[in-house]
């Protein structure tokens, strides 16, 4: 009997595989299977490339034949087995959870000697550069724009416009007056938390999709001004010469009386990327200790009432406006820090680092790293940013495709796959416990789902 | 009053584009509650789908007759286009159905992202320009040396979107496909019950906003003559502002708001600033969304607890 039904099972996967062949053949055949180039006199001409078309779709019928002969029985298997309760499992998780946070705090505590004992002095530049801060800003945005979607519920994806306004303040404030970092740093905070208020103000009564949306579109205006207003901004060509912060007063140079002559090294652009290093992953953990106590306060379980369900909120007398303007005020204040640290790290700004896609992807951190979850957040980062940047490293690519491979191309294709993929596979996130900030005697990890299935089942049955 | 009236003909033009996009939006709005992030990249593809198939039906098949060539490239757009936005559907949200409101829009977020630098990718960053199509043009006015013209493509972009609105129109008003979108709409578990495939229904609503996109696109091809794979952002938040504008769900608002934002773009860049037009469109979203949330023809949202 068995026999049949597995020969009617394959002959259904083959049949789905070939479907799955047709639709790619015409899904990728305008775009993958002709190219238009530019010839000498500057026309648009095509070529074929009907190989690569083939293999895509060759690799789609596979990869649906693998899936409904391997993983879709294997789903099911697994899905009815009554599945063991896994003792060592349950028997680590609380010793996990004591040790995690301490334990990753002191990973990125000596992150830099360990890149430097592993790379050697010249080659960790590029670790701590490019995964250590560039990560690290990504985390500290995250952490920002977790306050205001992650505890209080407003979807924003205009987010970029704080940190915009924090670099550009730093930058204009110091090239014109001269102040140093540490007095701009605040400063910078200030106003992008004005700013915060200020958008956030005419936003109050909208929700879900439409606050998103209008959010866009200040970020947008922002950009466009930043673009069009050269007196003040210079427009396209940004702002360089940015001064850079120094070591309680000791600039990293090489002059007598710079960081290494002070202490009596020798010179290197290593100790200022160290010390940046620190700064950012300082201006992180403060982001994250702001929050924990925040949410202690009453203001930040305001925010979470505010979350799960605004009306409720509001018959209970809950002052919905202020707790609204000042989640989207704290938000930006932590994006204008790091948009003052972004510029002085970089020495140059632009309207081009403050993009739409740039929204995106701290919104993804947060989204992907499950909505509210401080660890998620970090993990995440470390996913879409340190995996996007690993993607530039790929050299060994090249080996395989040809010597025309740029890995770098790809880095926002994956991306965006990734965002859409862990979206279908997780839709809650990688970490979608939720912590309650109050609760009796115990505490208990609730997965989101419970916490939101009240709202939806009311949705469906207004 | 020459500039004027010149201004409205482009306006009018370009707002026939946005509309064609806006009905995407405000269908798959309607349905599924859902703003269809990736829907001004489809608009994109959807060009870049126009114009290779322009360049095979002129260049390979050696095909001269303007309008048969025009026809095959919307044909062959439309298909195509909606069979990527089908896919779309499949595969980004249809598994996010009953998932938390957010998933969906992030989803749609990374499949716009991914669109784009596919299109990057494969067809590589440059601007693609194709020789003009259609030349010639009517004078409609003279006054000293100020002319009023109307070009040949504006008259076809015009015609085009004028007949495929009706077209569209008569499908959602009279077809018992358009009474199966409408019963979804109002309550997809009492349509279910009833008989209709809610799924079926959702996936051929995915299908009619990529084709009407399509020929958004191709008419995009024929009036500038010249496409690139970031072209889909600011048409498609301008889309969305002009669906937003006539009032999110309803299918005439949407042609009117596509048709008032086009007109209020090329009258601020012909009498204020060219650099601050999209700042104009922008904050007409904002200022609609603030102070007239259900738009000019939608139904007021009422909150229920």
């Amino acid at each position: 009997m068995a026999a049949p039904a597995a020969r009617a099972a394959l002959r259904a996967a083959i049949m789905d595989a070939g479907l799955t062949a047709v639709l790619a053949f015409f899904l990728l055949l305008p775009l993958i299977g002709f190219r238009t180039v530019q010839n000498i006199r500057n026309e648009i001409v095509l070529e074929t490339r009907w190989q690569m078309l083939f293999g895509f779709v060759a690799m789609a019928a596979t990869g649906r034949l693998f899936y409904s002969l391997v993983i879709a029985p294997w789903r099911e298997r697994r899905a009815t087995q009554a599945r063991p309760p896994a003792a060592t499992v349950a028997r680590l998780r609380p010793i996990l959870a004591r040790w995690f946070a301490p334990f990753c705090i002191g990973f990125v505590l000596v992150y830099p000697a360990l890149s430097i004992g592993l790379a050697g002095f010249q080659g960790s530049v590029k670790w701590i550069d490019n995964f250590g801060i560039q990560i690290l800003i990504y985390v500290m945005l995250g952490l920002g724009l977790n306050i205001v979607v992650g505890l209080a519920g407003l979807l924003d994806l205009g987010y970029v416009a704080f940190y915009a306004v924090g670099a550009y303040s730093y930058a204009l404030l110091a090239k014109t007056f001269g102040f140093s970092f540490f007095m701009l740093l605040p400063l910078a905070g200030c106003l992008a938390a004005f700013w915060g208020i200020l958008l956030g103000f005419p936003v109050l009564r909208l929700r879900g999709d439409y606050l998103a949306i209008v959010t866009l579109a200040f970020g947008e205006i922002i950009r466009l001004v930043l673009i069009n207003w050269v007196d003040l901004t210079n427009g396209y060509a940004g702002i360089s010469g940015i001064p850079r912060p120094a070591f309680f007063g000791i600039p990293f140079t090489a002059d007598d009386d710079g960081f290494a002559a002070t202490f009596g090294l020798e010179f290197s652009p290593l100790y200022r990327t160290i010390f940046l290093y620190y700064l950012i992953l300082g201006l992180a953990l403060l982001t994250a200790f702001v929050t924990i106590r925040l949410r202690r306060l009453p203001i930040g379980r305001a925010w979470e009432a505010l979350r799960e369900d605004e009306i409720a909120c509001r018959s209970l007398g809950i002052n919905t406006t202020n707790t609204k303007l000042t989640a989207f005020a704290i938000g930006a204040m932590f994006a204008g820090f790091a948009g003052s640290f972004f510029a002085a790290r970089q020495g140059f700004i632009s309207p081009e680092s403050f993009t739409f896609l740039e929204s995106a992807t701290i919104l993804a951190i947060v989204v992907l790293g499950g909505l509210g979850s401080q660890v998620g957040v970090a993990i995440a980062a470390i996913v879409m940013i340190g995996g996007t940047e690993l993607l530039r490293e790929l050299d060994a690519l090249k080996a395989v495709f040809g010597p025309d491979f740029d890995p770098t191309q790809y880095r926002m294709l994956v991306f965006g796959f990734a965002m859409v993929a862990i979206m279908v596979w997780r839709p809650r996130g990688l970490i979608s416990a939720r912590a309650p900030s109050l609760f009796l005697r115990e505490r208990k990890a609730i997965a989101a789902g419970a916490t939101e299935k009240g709202r939806s089942l009311r949705e469906e049955n207004p | 009053m020459e500039i004027f009236v010149q201004q409205l003909i482009n306006g009018i033009t370009l707002g026939s584009i946005y509309g064609l996009i806006a009905i995407g939006y405000t269908m798959v709005f309607g349905i599924i509650g859902m703003v269809n992030f990736a829907h001004g990249d489809v608009f994109m593809v959807s060009a870049f789908v126009a114009l290779i198939t322009l360049l095979i039906v002129t260049s390979w098949l050696g095909i001269t007759s303007v309008a048969l060539a025009l026809f095959i490239v919307l044909v062959v757009a439309m298909t195509l286009t909606s069979l990527v936005n089908w896919t779309i559907e499949r595969l980004a949200y249809r598994p996010l159905r009953g998932s938390f409101r957010l998933a969906p829009l992030i989803s749609a977020i990374g499949m716009s992202i991914f669109l784009m630098n596919f299109v990057q990718v494969a067809q590589g960053p440059r601007n693609k320009a194709v020789p003009p199509m259609v030349e010639g043009e009517l004078v409609l006015m003279e006054h000293g040396p100020y002319q009023v013209t109307l070009s040949y493509k504006q008259m076809i972009v015009w015609a085009v979107t004028a007949v495929l609105l009706l077209g569209f129109w008569y499908v959602v008003a009279k077809t018992s496909l358009g009474r199966a979108q409408r019963a979804c709409e109002q309550d997809q578990k009492m349509a279910a019950l009833l008989g209709v495939d809610v799924d079926r229904t959702i996936s051929i609503t995915f299908v009619m906003g990529a084709a009407l996109a399509a020929v958004a696109g191709t008419m995009y091809l024929m009036y500038y003559g010249v496409v690139n794979f970031s072209d889909g952002f600011v048409p498609g938040v301008k889309a969305f502002t002009a669906a937003v504008l006539g009032g999110i769900g309803s299918l005439p608002g949407a042609v009117i708001g596509g048709l008032l934002i086009g007109l209020i773009e090329t009258l601020w860049s012909a009498y204020f600033s060219t650099d601050y037009k999209d700042v104009a469109a922008f904050s007409i979203l904002a200022i609609t969304l603030i102070f007239l949330p259900q738009g000019l023809l939608g139904r007021p949202d009422v909150e229920k607890v």
